[in-house]
């Protein structure tokens, strides 16, 4: 993985509440094997009309979205299922980060994994954020996750909490697999003392 | 120090604490299914590794299956390539796979309690986020995504931080008419959706220890629907005469050590949680949902609640959102409310217990000619059991279509979808945009609002054919 560097964007406002996977990406493109091609799907039912043409007036169909990293969404994004195919269709778009004022805890560990940010801000500065969209489209803000905070355009820094190993994995580029199988010793010591209750192998 | 039985189980797991690191946490069972493990099983060869724990693994295929026999070869190409491509990867890591064609295929949360994989006081997760159905035998299960399905893979250990404890104490007693299903859509309505994010529910009560093994899996199931990513019930006597004989479950002198450790799992007098929520179930009504998040629930008698009463701008648009979605009014009442199609499954309530109950109310009547009923049983062994006692005899007759085992309509990825703008009373679990099918409008019950519902041809109080 590449280390997460400092960015800034502009935001891209989605003002709903409980935005589940069901949203961000429909579960009739889980059907496939590949983690590929998903950035097309992303809010697919939101984004394109019954003959599958984009409807204008959705955000992410608008000039202001192209390049934008930066989704700025309601309470509780992210919840429903468990398919990792959420934050890849986010990320293959392009966003880096997402912020909310909680994320779906699944949904989180997901993100964390795939270099998407989920940024958590209190109910006051999510609501300045939404209001600073609102006033100019144009406004950028600067994720620095080595700081851990949001720089916002008039040069305030909103800190925000991340689990501090997802955050040191994020900044070094780490593969959690790598670093999981590092610990091979201690797994076999662990097997050794816990005999196994099932065999999947074996019927009892 | 007293400990919960969550905390127990948690402890009970760690491989080892490596400061500044979530604790590494062993796996007993890991489950899989054909959607959300192929990229898993691709970043394992591009490693090069092989599956750790292929004893401690168990596939089958249930999201993207077909319900109507013949179901091999499943006819789109793009749902049979991810079913084969399952068993490819289980063939080549040597883990066994209850595929199609198999006596023991079933809903991936309906086949570990069935099977006597699922056991007290174990670590289980699966890509899926309703593992934690298998919370109601006493064990810590949840939903992972496919980077972690890659982890387990690979190490059978994940990093975990120590979750929240929160105790969900559901005192009282049920009342006819009234079930698991509707206690668990009444805790999601009074926290909502983000309410139990962080923790592990524990259920207690007098009314949770009244339920059945399976309708503790019914309330288990939506935990993740409150948030929370696993929820679990300790064991008991019910616990255990459920495992009993079934089999995987530990036999001989290895059934009595076992009963010697899970007696000992329950939460010790003094331990406390983080949270305690209180609800009563002599208060409880059948419940229903209105909206498109299954907290947008209210109990079968009341009316849709109006958006001006939101605590807030955005909760007020969310709620706009939702009713103009599902095409209701606020302020009225959904009783009566026509519907089109009922959809009795799902790993919420889709086992032996649920179908039961539906064909109670369903035997020797008719549904209402304007409805479809799917009728789709959890596991190839419900089905086989249903069939033993002329449940699907009960359910055709009523004009109900008898189906083939899998997730079917809950998920709509196998073709079994609603039609743009048609409604639903569901026993599954999400009322999502869409989840049934693009411009399908779901309205999540009980396996016996269901059924009360069908015969009616409106959004029906099962109370009424009691």
């Amino acid at each position: 993985m590449k280390p997460f560097e400092r960015f800034s964007s502009r935001l891209i406002p989605l003002p709903v509440d409980n935005i589940d996977t069901d949203q961000i990406i429909p579960a009739r493109f889980l059907k496939t094997v590949s983690k590929e091609g998903l950035g097309e799907q992303l809010f697919y039912d939101w984004r394109y009309d019954a003959e599958g043409q984009p409807r204008p007036d959705f955000i992410l169909n608008q000039p202001r979205a192209k390049g934008a990293q930066i989704l700025l969404a309601g309470d509780n994004f992210g919840c429903g299922s468990s398919r990792e195919h959420a934050p890849w269709a986010l990320t293959q778009f392009g966003f880096r980060a997402v912020i909310s004022t909680s994320f779906a805890d699944i949904f989180r560990q997901n993100a964390l994994k795939n270099a998407l940010l989920p940024i958590v801000v209190s109910r006051e500065i999510h609501a300045e954020l939404f209001a600073l969209v609102e006033r100019d489209p144009q406004a950028e803000v600067t994720v620095d996750l080595a700081g851990q905070a949001l720089i916002l355009p008039d040069g305030r820094r909103v800190e925000f909490p991340i689990d501090p190993f997802a955050r040191q994995c994020l900044l070094a580029g780490v593969d959690e697999v790598g670093w999981v199988l590092q610990q091979q010793e201690a797994i076999a010591a662990y097997e050794a003392s816990h005999p196994a209750p099932v065999n999947t192998l074996l019927e009892g | 120090m007293p400990r919960t039985i969550i905390e127990k189980i948690f402890d009970a797991h760690v491989v080892k604490e490596i400061p500044g690191a979530p604790a590494l946490l062993y796996i007993d069972l890991h489950l899989i299914h054909e959607v959300t493990s192929p990229q898993a099983f691709d970043g394992l060869r591009r490693r090069g590794l092989r599956v750790r724990r292929p004893d401690r693994t168990l596939a089958t295929a249930d999201h993207n299956v077909p319900t109507l026999a013949p179901r091999v070869p499943i006819a789109d190409p793009v749902s049979a390539r991810q079913v084969s491509q399952l068993e490819a990867h289980c063939q080549q890591f040597g883990i066994p796979c209850y595929s199609l064609g198999s006596e023991r295929q079933g809903i991936v949360h309906v086949i570990g309690p069935e099977l006597g994989l699922t056991q007290p006081g174990m670590t289980i997760v699966c890509g899926d986020s309703h593992t934690a159905t298998h919370g109601a035998l006493g064990a810590l299960a949840f939903g992972i995504g496919t980077s972690e399905v890659e982890m387990v893979l690979a190490t059978q250990c994940l990093l975990q931080a120590r979750p929240r404890t929160c105790r969900i104490n559901v005192g009282g007693r049920l009342r006819p008419g009234v079930s698991a299903k509707d206690v668990i859509l009444a805790l999601i309505a009074k926290i909502g959706t983000g309410g139990g994010t962080g923790c592990v529910f524990e259920y207690t009560g007098s009314a949770i220890r009244a339920l059945s093994m399976e309708e503790r899996m019914t309330v288990c199931n939506m935990s993740i629907e409150a948030g929370a990513r696993a929820g679990l019930v300790a064991p008991d006597d019910t616990t255990f005469q459920y495992l009993a004989g079934r089999p995987f479950a530990p036999k001989g002198r290895a059934w009595d050590e076992a009963l010697d450790r899970w007696r000992r799992l329950p939460t010790d007098e003094g331990a406390t949680y983080d949270r305690t929520v209180e609800l009563d179930a002599d208060a409880l009504e059948p419940m229903i949902t209105f909206g498109t998040s299954p907290e947008m629930g209210i109990p079968i008698t009341a009316a849709v609640p109006e958006p001006a009463a939101a605590r807030d701008a955005l909760e007020r648009a969310s709620l706009e959102k939702a009713l103009r979605y599902m095409a209701l009014e606020p302020g009225k009442p959904l009783l009566g409310h026509p519907i089109d199609v009922v959809f009795l499954g799902s790993c919420t309530n889709g086992r032996l217990v649920d179908l039961r109950q539906a064909a109670r109310l369903l035997k020797g009547r008719r549904i209402h000619p304007r409805v479809r009923m799917l009728v789709v049983p959890g596991s190839m062994q419900v089905k086989r059991e249903a069939e033993a006692e002329g449940l699907d005899e009960i359910f055709r007759a009523a004009g109900a279509e008898w189906r083939q085992p899998g997730c079917s309509m809950c998920i709509g990825m196998n073709g079994d979808q609603l039609e743009p703008g048609q409604y639903c009373v569901s026993t599954s679990n999400r009322n999502f945009e869409g989840r049934q099918g693009k411009g399908g409008r779901t309205l999540l019950a009980s396996p016996l609002t269901a059924a009360a519902s069908a015969l009616a041809g409106a959004v029906a109080d099962p109370r009424m054919y009691l």
